[in-house]
């Protein structure tokens, strides 16, 4: 079993990490991403979203029985009645069945499944490791190669009701993070973003940002974090004076 | 659908054992149903009216539903199994998309649809017919385009416009004679109210403006920035006026003899 397990992580970390992030009109997907045709994350209801780390023809079956049963299931009853939290039920039992039969190598996949809710407080955001566990998430979370450390890494600065330029900010930067410690660059193009923006009149809420609306994004939010920054530096030496 | 069909059969609309009968089951129907192409893009409208042998079983019953984000749907014949139908074909395109990554071409989503009224051709022979009016903007040729049906799935594409339901020969009429090629948006949703009025007018089945109750036509706009609902307001304008022009003019605009 620790073989399979350890096998498992080492496929996943083969992979190039991605972060998922709420932010105050809903939840945000960040990953490095050179193929324009190969997604990482994609829609799989009005509500929800996918996202995943690893092999990408193992997570590609898992995305399209999801769609599955995400339709199937809005069809037979109603639209909201499909929820992040049976999906994630479906996937865990998916890798929890196929990690310990012996028959099947286990799938090298980490999967994020999120539901963006009316307010940031209904917002469910799942993790499922390969071995089919379930981790409920706030906040952020990261999977993929790099997880650990991005994660530790956006627990300290993500706070809620950041704004989305904020939110992608924080995740380039989480994502730009070598494991040696050192920083580079990831251009535009490699990132792959989307975003389950509660506000969209749209009843689904899925959308891909890319291209032009992903670059002003990116330099908006450049500007408000050292105005922030600077904020934050003066409300430190605010309390300073307090304490005097 | 097929997907669907493997595993619960039961839920399409065509698999269904049909108790034998005698005559003709009674089930709502729904009326009229018009369509008009302008320049950049395409308007689909419909009456609110349901009925039930001489009975009107619904008021406000809508039958014109968004398919996806470029096309529609507009439902005449049997209400209940029409919107089932929708349902499906609207559950299709979407699982479509999502699957693919990529929406399926105009002319895709109306032989979809094309197969499954033939699916339900058994009911149709015993009076449950389904013929919807299918319009979309096709994003390829960068213009609004019509389809119709006949019960048997058969598909042709309309130019102009195109009717469907009890009321449509009048309406149909109505359109001849309105319609030009270079209408604005306005003015093609201001044409289809006409019809509907027309075919109101003369058919019992097909429901007219209703302002003591705020019902009106449903109208909806495709464009290249997708499908748009006319909201209430909007309708009773557009509704309020031609209703204003036809107190002095009962028949309404007079075309040309010549």
């Amino acid at each position: 079993m620790a073989d399979r397990a350890e096998y498992a992580r080492k496929g996943i970390a083969r992979g190039r990490s991605l972060v998922v992030l709420q932010y105050a009109d809903g939840i945000v997907f960040v990953g490095e991403n050179p193929s324009r045709a190969l997604h990482k994350f994609s829609e799989i209801y009005d509500r929800i979203g996918f996202a995943a780390a690893g092999k990408y023809n193992e997570y590609e079956n898992l995305r399209i029985g999801g769609v599955r049963y995400a339709d199937l299931r809005g069809y037979t009853y109603d639209r909201d009645d499909v929820t992040a939290r049976g999906l994630a039920n479906v996937y865990a039992q998916t890798l929890g069945t196929i990690f310990s039969s012996q028959a099947e190598k286990p799938y090298e996949v980490e999967l994020v499944v999120a539901e963006v809710g009316d307010s940031p407080d209904s917002d469910q955001i799942y993790r499922l490791p390969h071995d089919g566990s379930i981790v409920d998430e706030h906040g952020s979370v990261a999977v993929g190669g790099n997880a650990e450390q991005i994660s530790g890494y956006l627990d300290q600065r993500h706070r809620d009701g950041m704004t989305l330029a904020e939110a992608l900010k924080l995740a380039v930067q989480a994502l730009s993070r070598d494991t040696n410690g050192s920083e580079r660059e990831i251009p535009a193009e490699r990132l792959e973003v989307a975003v389950l923006d509660r506000t969209r009149p749209q009843q689904r809420k899925f959308k891909r940002i890319v291209g032009g609306q992903l670059s002003r994004l990116l330099d908006s939010g450049a500007g408000a974090a050292s105005a922030e920054s600077e904020s934050a530096a003066e409300t430190e030496t605010d309390s300073g004076s307090d304490e005097e | 659908m097929d997907f669907l069909g493997e595993h619960q059969p039961e839920m399409l609309p065509g698999n269904r054992q049909l108790p034998p009968v005698q005559g003709v089951i009674e089930a709502p129907h729904g009326t009229t149903i018009v369509a008009v192409t302008f320049p950049g893009g395409v308007v689909l409208a419909g009456d609110r009216r349901a009925t039930m042998g001489n009975m009107i079983a619904q008021r406000d019953i809508e039958k014109v539903f968004p398919a996806d984000e470029y096309s529609a749907v507009g439902i005449a014949g049997t209400a209940g199994l029409a919107v089932e139908m929708v349902k499906l074909f609207q559950l299709e395109l979407e699982h479509f998309e999502k699957v693919e990554g990529a929406q399926l071409s105009l002319e895709g989503k109306a032989n979809r649809l094309s197969t499954m009224i033939r699916s339900n051709l058994g009911m149709a022979m015993q009076g449950l017919a389904v013929v919807p009016l299918f319009a979309g903007y096709d994003v390829d040729r960068g213009r609004g385009r019509i389809f119709s049906y006949d019960v048997t799935g058969g598909r042709s594409e309309e130019r102009n416009y195109a009717t469907t339901g009890s009321g449509s020969v009048f309406a149909r009429g109505a359109m001849k004679k309105l319609f030009r090629d270079d209408l604005t948006e306005e003015q093609a949703t201001t044409l289809v109210v006409q019809a509907l009025y027309d075919a109101a007018d003369d058919d019992s089945a097909t429901g007219g403006p209703d302002v003591a109750r705020r019902i009106y036509p449903i109208i909806t706009v495709i464009t290249e920035d997708g499908f748009r609902r006319l909201g209430e307001d909007e309708a009773a304008e557009l509704a309020g006026s031609v209703l204003q022009a036809r107190l002095e003019q009962p028949d309404g605009p007079r075309a040309a003899l010549l």
